[in-house]
């Protein structure tokens, strides 16, 4: 009898598809008990650890730690007899990485649990490579290829693809196997671009027991809905034809312009929200960039004479805090940057949230600091410190990231002199930090080498005109040229 | 409550004989018997004056503290199951077992019990088989208990509805004589803060208020409706708009088995001598999350929690047990494997559920079928046979 059993990631909350594995509290090869936490998993509500399902020895990890898994898909191997001797299987030769693909002899290793192991009876392929198992609750993960049960009367003629994934002598695949592979019939042969399909309940259920893609359908119902006998066309087509799709074979050796050489990535996440966000706002908002270049190389000796004082001893202190505290007294003295469109007005805000765009793993975040105008310059550092290593670890919160008003992004630091940002959505000002170098500057009539930046500012000229922008960018500029005469000028 | 056993003169002995009235705590108004450090206080004083006082024998004791490790053991278990994907939900009681058992014990059997989603601690006070909500959650069946026999209502997902079917139900109770004396039949509803700011409960309260309905209130005042704190729910104590319904109402330290027994134990006593409803607040503390699609540290930070976790309610009954050396040890870890072994069951048997076959969702809409629902069973059976292998 079998002891290996795969733990497949669960719904953890209500109806969520995927979630992420923020850090395996386990490795392989260690002794677990009943309920011992194992892995930190976030998903679209909360990060959880979630507690383990067998006692016994971690045998292999499947995904690590960053990746997204979905709904379903076995994340760990429990080895749930583990003094029981060496196991049958030659499953001891496969991990030599800690995230081997499950393999098949692995896979045939594993027992299934018999409540969630009743293979729904008439159903293709069985238990597909991945260890696909009836959903006991929640709102099913799909992991397997659309599975097409026989209707009674049918010819035994079956789709060909499911068939050779259920082969008990499929190869194991090299990498972990592709969590939604598309269905054959999906396809797309009649060049319908993807949309919302229109077809009722019923007819949807029907399809998908009869492993019928919709959007692969024309409807012949009202306003081109798919109807039921659509449905049983499609599907007594597919049966009769059987085919298996062509896939183009690459020409030997010619140079390919095709899928084998193009990668595709599926846009979701954070790289999702990104594209959302800045393709409305650079498409609603008319954005105005200007520059401005600055010398800074007084602002850079006072940031060395504060890293100096006894107080400041601990404290993170960059040119960008500098930058900010400009942006920040500033924004005093032209308000009215600090707003958004409304629609039929302008929402002017007394509070300054101020954004700061993070390049993390994940992708661009912008967390911000919350009311940060009330700041003290200390306070402020602490801040910017607290919010990039919260935003480097990925625990920025959702509200950390939400009711922002201004942002500034520090394109500085990937060594480039200034860039047009775009604005966040329902911000009218973004300021641009670009790298600071040494360069020729005319300083006291005569051309020395100095430090030198370059700002670029992006407003919404819906609300901010040519010179508002332009004075709150000279402010900034004046400030970082001088801060501590602009200091003694402004507060 | 006296039970005249031998352990009760040397029990008055050795717990000081004290008074506190409510409102002279630090808490505000907070009527308590057992500190968090396990000192007992022998009777403490309501706002409406009453005195409030138990007198448990060492094998009651016991048993309190017995009750307390396990809902407390049985929940760990259900969540745990839920983050191994064998339940779709848990809504987990933790931190509340107090104020679920206490409420739960000074129930007496002719009493009705209303609950929310949450109250898997006064579930099993009733005698009710622990496994019977776990089926509910992982969307097997529809609870499985019979509300009549265990005078247990089937739990309320929807914020504060039960509060009007238990004041329907009360003044039935009312209606049909039942009370006016000792063995009299009171009615309790259990609901959270976040409910207090629904209709539903507003409109109960005036019901139960002026058809003097054999009614009890019980809020668990957990300090959060899922993210939203108390503030955002009440200027006023919670238990003070009971005199505005008029009614009486009483904060009871929620995390205080004891208090929140005698409190319980008075209030639902008077409902059943025809005294008409009455307020608790049992101030409490959820320390999980809402529910296992929440997370908590979103919205609260930790040092709140950890104010909360020097507040235990078990910890607090343990210290009492060993200072007063009702219990020792071996009665400590006996429970913990009597609470280890009732929680292995429990994982077993919910894994041992069968999956219902589909067609049986048509079973329970109505208790005598309708056309309408026969043919579309009929239409889904068909539907279901038509596939090769189907059962149906």
């Amino acid at each position: 009898m079998s002891r290996i059993k795969e733990f497949n990631l669960p719904d953890l909350g209500e109806g969520l598809t995927e979630g992420e594995i923020l850090a395996w509290l386990v490795k392989v090869g260690d002794d677990i008990e009943l309920n011992q936490p194992i892995v930190e998993v976030e998903t679209a509500k909360a990060a959880v650890e979630i507690p383990a399902k067998w006692a016994g020895r971690v045998q292999a990890i499947f995904h690590p730690e960053g990746s997204t898994v979905e709904v379903g898909v076995p994340i760990i191997a429990i080895d749930t007899d583990p003094n029981a001797g060496p196991i049958e299987e030659s499953t001891t030769a496969a991990p030599a990485s800690d995230l081997p693909a499950p393999s098949a002899a692995s896979l045939a290793a594993v027992e299934v649990a018999p409540a969630e192991g009743m293979v729904e009876p008439g159903l293709i392929g069985g238990v597909a490579p991945g260890g696909r198992t009836a959903v006991l609750v929640g709102y099913g993960p799909r992991n397997a290829p659309a599975k097409r049960r026989p209707r009674k009367g049918d010819v035994p003629a079956q789709p060909a693809a499911p068939v050779q994934a259920a082969a008990p002598a499929a190869p194991a695949p090299a990498a972990p196997a592709p969590v939604a592979p598309v269905p054959a019939t999906a396809v797309n042969g009649n060049g319908r671009v993807s949309g919302p399909v229109l077809a009722k309940p019923p007819v949807r259920k029907l399809a998908k027991d009869l492993g019928i893609d919709l959007a692969t359908l024309t409807g012949s119902g009202p306003l081109g809905s798919i109807t039921r006998e659509d449905v049983q066309r499609a599907a007594s087509a597919t049966a009769t034809a059987a085919e298996p799709q062509p896939v183009a074979a690459p020409a030997a050796s010619a140079a390919s312009f095709g899928a084998d050489r193009e990668q595709r990535i599926p846009v979701k996440g954070v790289r999702k929200l990104t594209a959302e966000n800045t393709a409305r706002s650079a498409f609603t908002a008319p954005h105005v960039t200007e520059f401005l270049t600055v010398d800074v190389t007084r602002a850079m000796k006072a940031l060395d004479r504060l890293r100096d004082r006894r107080e400041w001893r601990d404290v993170r202190v960059s040119p960008l805090l500098l930058v900010a505290k400009a942006v920040l007294l500033a924004v005093k003295r032209y308000p009215m940057v600090n707003s958004t469109w409304a629609g039929d007005e302008i929402v002017v805000k007394e509070y300054v949230n101020l954004g700061i765009a993070a390049a993390t793993e994940r992708g661009l975040i912008v967390p911000n600091i919350k009311d940060a105008g009330r700041l003290s310059l200390r306070e402020l550092a602490d801040a910017m410190t607290e919010l990039v290593q919260t935003a480097k670890s990925g625990k920025t919160s959702p509200a950390d990231m939400s009711g922002g008003t201004l942002t500034i992004t520090n394109v500085g630091v990937f060594g480039v002199d200034t860039g047009t940002p775009i604005l966040p959505p329902g911000e009218s000002a973004i300021l641009a930090f670009g790298a600071v170098r040494e360069q020729p500057w005319v300083h006291k009539g005569k051309v020395k080498p100095r430090l030198v930046t370059t700002l670029g500012l992006s407003f919404d000229h819906r609300i901010i005109d040519g010179e508002l922008g332009s004075k709150f960018l000279r402010d900034i500029g004046d400030f970082l040229a001088d801060p501590e005469a602009a200091l003694l000028a402004w507060t | 409550m006296a039970k005249g056993d031998p352990g009760a003169a040397t029990r008055s002995k050795r717990a000081a004989p004290r008074t506190r009235r409510a409102a002279a705590t630090g808490e505000p108004e907070l009527v308590q018997l057992l500190t968090p450090e396990g000192e007992r206080i022998e009777s403490a004083l309501g706002p409406d004056g009453t005195e409030y006082r138990v007198d448990f024998t060492d094998e009651e004791y016991r048993g309190l503290y017995r009750d307390l490790v396990l809902v407390r053991k049985l929940d760990a278990e259900a969540t745990a199951l839920q983050r191994q994907g064998e339940l779709g939900l848990w809504a987990s009681l933790l931190g509340q077992e107090a104020a679920q058992v206490g409420s739960g014990r000074a129930l007496r059997t002719q009493d009705m019990a209303f609950p929310t989603y949450r109250e898997h601690g006064v579930l099993y006070c009733r005698g009710i088989d622990p496994i019977m909500p776990l089926g509910l959650f992982r969307g097997v069946d529809q609870g499985g208990w019979d509300p009549n026999e265990f005078k247990f209502n089937m739990y309320t997902i929807v914020i504060g509805a039960q509060t009007l079917h238990a004041t329907g139900y009360a003044m039935g109770v009312a209606m049909d004589g039942k009370t006016g004396g000792e063995d009299g039949e009171a009615v309790i509803a259990y609901f959270g803060d976040g409910a207090t700011s629904q209709g539903d409960v507003n409109e109960s309260f005036v019901w139960a208020s002026v058809f003097n309905a054999p009614l009890v209130f019980f809020c668990q005042n957990n300090q959060y409706a899922i993210s939203e704190p108390l503030e955002r729910q009440t200027r006023v104590p919670l238990y003070r708009r009971a005199g505005g319904f008029g009614f009486p109402g009483v904060r009871v330290d929620g995390n205080d088995v004891l208090a929140s027994y005698a409190v319980t134990r008075h209030a639902l006593d008077n409902a059943r001598n025809g005294q008409g409803p009455s307020l608790i607040e049992a101030y409490t503390y959820r320390m999980g999350a809402h529910t296992t699609s929440d997370d908590p540290t979103r919205y609260r930070i930790a040092s709140e929690v950890e104010a909360w976790q020097a507040k235990d309610p078990i910890a607090r009954m343990k210290a009492f047990l060993t200072k007063q050396k009702i219990a020792d040890e071996s009665f400590f870890t006996a429970v913990d494997e009597q609470a280890r072994t009732e929680s292995v069951h429990l994982r077993e048997r919910v894994l041992a559920m069968p999956d219902p076959q589909p067609v049986t969702m048509f079973d329970h809409v109505y208790p005598n079928g309708s056309p309408e629902l026969d043919e579309q069973r009929a239409r889904f059976t068909q539907y279901m046979e038509s596939f090769e292998g189907s059962a149906h």
